[in-house]
């Protein structure tokens, strides 16, 4: 099977969970035998990968792209941003267009709205079966706003064109049946997994990244954390607001905010106005050894998200042997079930259940060992194998 | 061998409803002292009464006016006399009809429907006596052979039970305790004189209770005349056939489109239409047959899942905190002599709401086998903490006893 993957980004040159999500699933379809050409807006090496082609379509370096970020960009009220992003879209079209005339595919797998124009274009020439893989759409971004009318068209034709519909949580599924009026018999949902050999790396937490707080935690305060982007997709005004209502109650709380974003000012306006500054700690944006040791740290993690289609840092706060409480808007929420939920705006939902973790050792040994036991069996195996199913299905061309 | 008594059945069914611990929060720990989702209890117990206590009490009247031999034995727990008291006394009134008839007779329990047996043996004979009266005031009988909640049994619950005066006591048919043995007999616990063991036939029973509607059994669909010929095998050469499962076995666990009405109601017609077949009440089934051998059970055997014990209500370490928080508040509870906070109490020792923080089904990632109220087990603890601990604060504030500890 020949296989053309139209992505944004792969690791190391990448600012999310695509570019992981997209590696991980490559490499495991590569492994069930196919041969994969993956497309990136951009020039670089890409050591370490060599079960794949990877093709740079653009004369960009990755940090060029990176301003162009698959996320961020349309959130600032900067539209030469966007119009630099569509020229990149155009010349990563074209790139396409010229490739396929060289080797022609069995079956095309784009991924977001950032690549379904390519996508399209390509089937439109080949005739070969497109797959649509949505890890977010523009709904998630905007935080259920109504977000850029543009790239909603893209996506509405990208769905509407595509053979099948991959989303990657029964969330996101919903979100594409709801808004963009696509059958729900044309989607899959397959869920995301993660990598634990990746996360076995030898990594060792070192206590002194977070000395401060290693000493509140041994007079016995318990660590609440998230590590995320600070958008109005992540709901992070609810979540500091439960947390001043936790505080009310109970006293050894400390809350870690780790990343950064265009909230961080009325965030910390936020703590500092409900009294609780002093418990709320802000890290800025974590990378390597302070991200991980961020997830050690801490006891208790939360994904607060007003909408998100996946939320891989959830697996991997399970993994760092966190308690979780997610929300029943997070679509990882849907492959866990030793976890708490919430709908998002329930502050005292989420300010009782921080409480029950932080004052009873068997609630939080249960939640921290259970999860842990859960999370791992989500695999990258399970995700190619259920691809290879939709590319199937694609290829007859029949809705099952 | 009894050549000279018929064969019979001794059907037995459980009538039980839990009262459901609210959402409780922090936020009303110390505030709030209403703990009890009235509001869902009420619209659960409606529903149930229309699917499986209204039908099924009218069924079972029915074979009652129908068949003079047809018998049968009920326990009906405390928590679910008050709520039908409440919600649905017509229920009520056929129930006392049924018992009315001199051919259903009703077994003895804890009123609470608790596991208090395994955490104070005062509270535990409290319990027992509590429901001996609401049954004598009730329905006005008397009560003489013991079910322990879920089943749960161990040669010390028989001593007890024989102490206390019970004639019988049920527990189920376990492999592994029966080895060779059958339990269609009737046989006495080991290191007692004047008690007798009646053992559930699980295979039989769990035919109907679980297996009945289920498309991937391979004997699927089962109809009237092949589970006769079944009860008929197995009794045959045996004295009795004891079928123990849920009252709400009918209608509720088992829809009413799946047949199961008609097809129970055909089955007691089609048992007793041969001359040799009958049914006997647990105490009939006691007068009639001595016990054949002794039956020890020094481990806990409950009814419950493929283990037959207590993990399902005592398996984590969220049961065992909730089960000692509970049971530690004994002596100072007591001594208030605070009525509605002994109620509340009680009430909180009902199984149900252990068995709403079991995680084993989602450790195994079969969250399907799990029946509660909540989102996850952890929920369930969480509220019932709460609750725990504004029971601690009543103690405190209102009675100056005890500590608030966490």
């Amino acid at each position: 099977m020949n296989i053309l993957m139209l992505g944004w980004e792969l690791p190391p040159h990448n600012s999310g969970g695509l570019g992981v999500a997209c590696y991980n699933m490559s490499k495991a379809l590569a492994l069930e035998g196919a041969v994969i050409d993956f497309v990136v807006p951009y020039q670089a090496e890409h050591t370490g990968i060599d079960f794949m082609t990877v093709h740079g379509a653009v004369d960009l370096s990755p940090l060029q792209r990176f301003n162009l970020g698959a996320y961020d960009i349309y959130t600032s009220k900067d539209i030469s941003g966007l119009d630099s992003m569509r020229s990149v879209q155009q010349r990563y079209t074209k790139f396409v267009e010229k490739m396929i005339q060289i080797t022609k595919p069995d079956v095309i797998h784009c991924h977001d709205w950032l690549t379904m124009e390519a996508g399209m274009r390509a089937k439109e020439l080949t005739g070969a079966p497109l797959v649509a893989h949505i890890h977010a759409t523009e709904f998630d971004r905007s935080g259920n706003h109504r977000g850029n009318q543009l790239v909603h068209e893209i996506e509405y034709n990208g769905l509407m064109m595509a053979d099948r519909v991959i989303a990657v949580s029964g969330i996101t599924k919903n979100i594409i049946i709801d808004k963009y009026k696509i059958p729900a018999d044309k989607i899959e949902v397959v869920h995301n997994a993660i990598d634990t050999t990746e996360l076995n790396d030898g990594y060792k937490y070192d206590n002194r990244t977070y000395k401060y707080l290693e000493a509140l935690k041994s007079e016995g305060y318990t660590v609440v954390s998230t590590i995320t982007r600070f958008t109005i997709q992540k709901g992070l005004f609810h979540f500091i607001r439960a947390a001043a209502r936790a505080c009310e109650k109970y006293s050894k709380l400390v809350f870690l905010l780790a990343g950064d974003g265009e909230q961080r000012d009325e965030l910390i306006k936020l703590a500092a106005d409900l009294g609780i500054a002093d418990r709320v700690f802000f890290t800025g944006f974590v990378r390597g050894k302070q991200w991980r040791d961020a997830y050690s740290v801490s006891d208790i993690f939360v994904m607060s998200s007003v909408s998100e289609p996946f939320g891989l840092t959830a697996l991997e706060a399970a993994h760092h042997g966190n308690a979780l409480i997610i929300t029943k808007q997070s679509g990882v929420g849907e492959v866990l079930s030793n976890i708490f939920r919430y709908d998002f705006w329930q502050e005292d939902v989420l300010a009782n259940q921080i409480i029950g973790i932080a004052t009873s050792d068997a609630l939080r040994e249960s939640l921290q060992q259970n999860v842990h036991n859960e999370y791992a069996r989500l695999s990258w195996d399970d995700v190619a194998q259920s691809c290879n199913r939709v590319y199937g299905l694609a290829q007859k061309g029949i809705v099952v | 061998m009894n050549t000279d008594k018929k064969r019979g059945i001794v059907l037995y069914l459980h009538v039980h409803q839990p009262y459901r611990v609210r959402n409780y929060s922090v936020f009303d720990t110390a505030t709030n002292h209403d703990y009890f989702d009235d509001v869902a209890n009420k619209q659960v117990f409606e529903k149930v009464a229309d699917k499986s206590y209204r039908p099924m009490n009218a069924l079972l009247q029915k074979l009652l006016d129908k068949h003079p031999d047809f018998k049968l034995s009920l326990s009906i727990t405390g928590t679910f006399i008050e709520q039908a008291t409440k919600w649905a006394p017509d229920v009520i009134a056929s129930f006392k009809k049924l018992v009315a008839s001199g051919r259903v007779e009703i077994v003895a329990e804890t009123y609470n429907h608790s596991l208090a047996f395994f955490y104070s043996r005062s509270e535990f004979e409290y319990q027992v006596k509590l429901h001996q009266d609401k049954i004598r005031e009730v329905f006005g009988v008397e009560t003489n052979v013991f079910r322990n909640t879920e089943l749960a049994y161990n040669d010390k619950l028989a001593k007890w039970a024989e102490e206390y005066g019970f004639s019988g006591i049920l527990a189920e048919g376990w492999d592994p305790i029966l080895q060779w043995r059958s339990p269609n007999q009737m046989y006495r616990p080991a290191g007692t004189t004047d008690i007798s063991l009646l053992l559930k036939n699980y295979k039989l029973s769990d035919d109907v209770a679980f297996r009945f509607s289920d498309r991937d059994w391979n004997d699927w669909p089962l109809d009237a005349d092949t589970y006769n010929d079944w009860v008929g095998m197995s009794a045959d050469g045996n004295s009795i056939v004891n079928l123990f499962m849920d009252y709400e076995t009918f209608g509720e666990h088992q829809w009413h489109d799946t047949g199961i009405f008609d097809f129970y109601e055909n089955f007691v017609g089609k048992w007793l239409g041969a001359p040799d077949n009958t049914f006997y009440t647990v105490s009939g089934a006691i007068d009639a047959f001595p016990p054949v051998a002794e039956i020890s059970m020094p481990v806990t055997v409950t009814w419950a899942d493929t283990e037959r014990d207590l993990t399902a209500w005592t398996g984590n370490s969220m049961q065992q905190e909730a089960l000692r928080y509970i049971y530690a508040m004994e002596d100072d509870i007591l001594r208030t002599d605070d009525v509605q906070l002994i109620a509340d109490w009680r009430k909180l020792q009902t199984s149900d709401n252990f068995y709403y923080m079991c995680t084993k089904w989602f450790a195994d990632g079969d969250v399907h086998a799990y029946f509660s109220p909540y989102d996850s087990p952890y929920d369930a603890f969480l509220f019932y903490l709460n609750v725990i601990r504004d029971l601690r604060w009543r103690l405190h504030q209102d009675h100056h006893t005890g500590g608030l500890n966490g």
